[in-house]
């Protein structure tokens, strides 16, 4: 997780056991554990990527080590 | 050409000396230093996160689709990450070309690129907390004067 939505779930990284098969059901247990940061991964501009490639709309997660989820980019 | 994302500090004017050395064929170097402003004590350190091997490997894309469209032969891009405190140096640039046009043109690019669309989450820590930013309309403007 980087900038706000780290700071909305109080964590940056967190291993999960490889059992959920796509992004929506990585979004929807995240979620389920944290309803505030499942709305913010749904929030305006939220972008995700697997092993660092941006993915647009749902995904596999087969064979994925990493998934970022990025808010709006802020430049530098 | 070359990307480096750092938490050290950095001297501008050393970057540029080593960046300016042992060229024969480049007629012009341009730089660009940004340094982080205090904003009249509103803004005590500012903190900037990046995806490191996500967010340099999307800087140099763009810095090789830059030496390509305005036609230079080098670029360095220097970029502090974590915490910065007011009167350092953030962002270094610097852009080689045959001819100074190009090299002017690329480092213009660049900074509007990084300014507004590089994959940056920065926090403006001040005395009243701290805030995310976001890119302000100016930056996005500047950024779409390029197409």
């Amino acid at each position: 997780l980087f900038g706000r939505l780290a700071d909305v779930a109080g964590w940056r990284e967190r291993t999960i056991a490889p059992t959920l098969q796509s992004l929506s059901a990585l979004k929807a247990r995240l979620a389920e554990d944290d309803p505030r940061l499942g709305d913010a991964l749904c929030g305006k501009g939220v972008r995700a990527a697997l092993d660092k490639a941006i993915v647009v709309g749902d995904a596999l997660l087969e064979g994925v080590a990493e998934v970022a989820f990025m808010p709006p980019m802020s430049g530098g | 050409m070359d990307v480096r994302l750092q938490a050290e500090p950095f001297e501008p004017g050393a970057l540029l000396s080593a960046f300016c050395a042992g060229r024969a064929e480049t007629g012009a170097v341009v730089s660009f230093t940004g340094i982080a402003r205090a904003e009249t004590g509103a803004v005590t350190f500012l903190e900037l996160e990046a995806y490191p091997g996500f967010t340099d490997a999307e800087i140099a894309r763009i810095a090789r689709a830059a030496a390509e469209r305005f036609g230079v032969n080098d670029i360095l891009i220097v970029h502090r990450i974590g915490k910065i405190a007011p009167s350092e140096a953030i962002v270094f640039v610097a852009t080689a070309s045959a001819h100074r046009r190009a090299a002017f043109e690329a480092a213009d690019h660049l900074m509007d690129y990084l300014k507004s669309r590089a994959p940056f989450w920065k926090k403006e820590h001040g005395p009243d907390g701290a805030r995310w930013i976001e890119p302000t309309e100016q930056d996005l403007a500047d950024a779409a004067r390029w197409g």
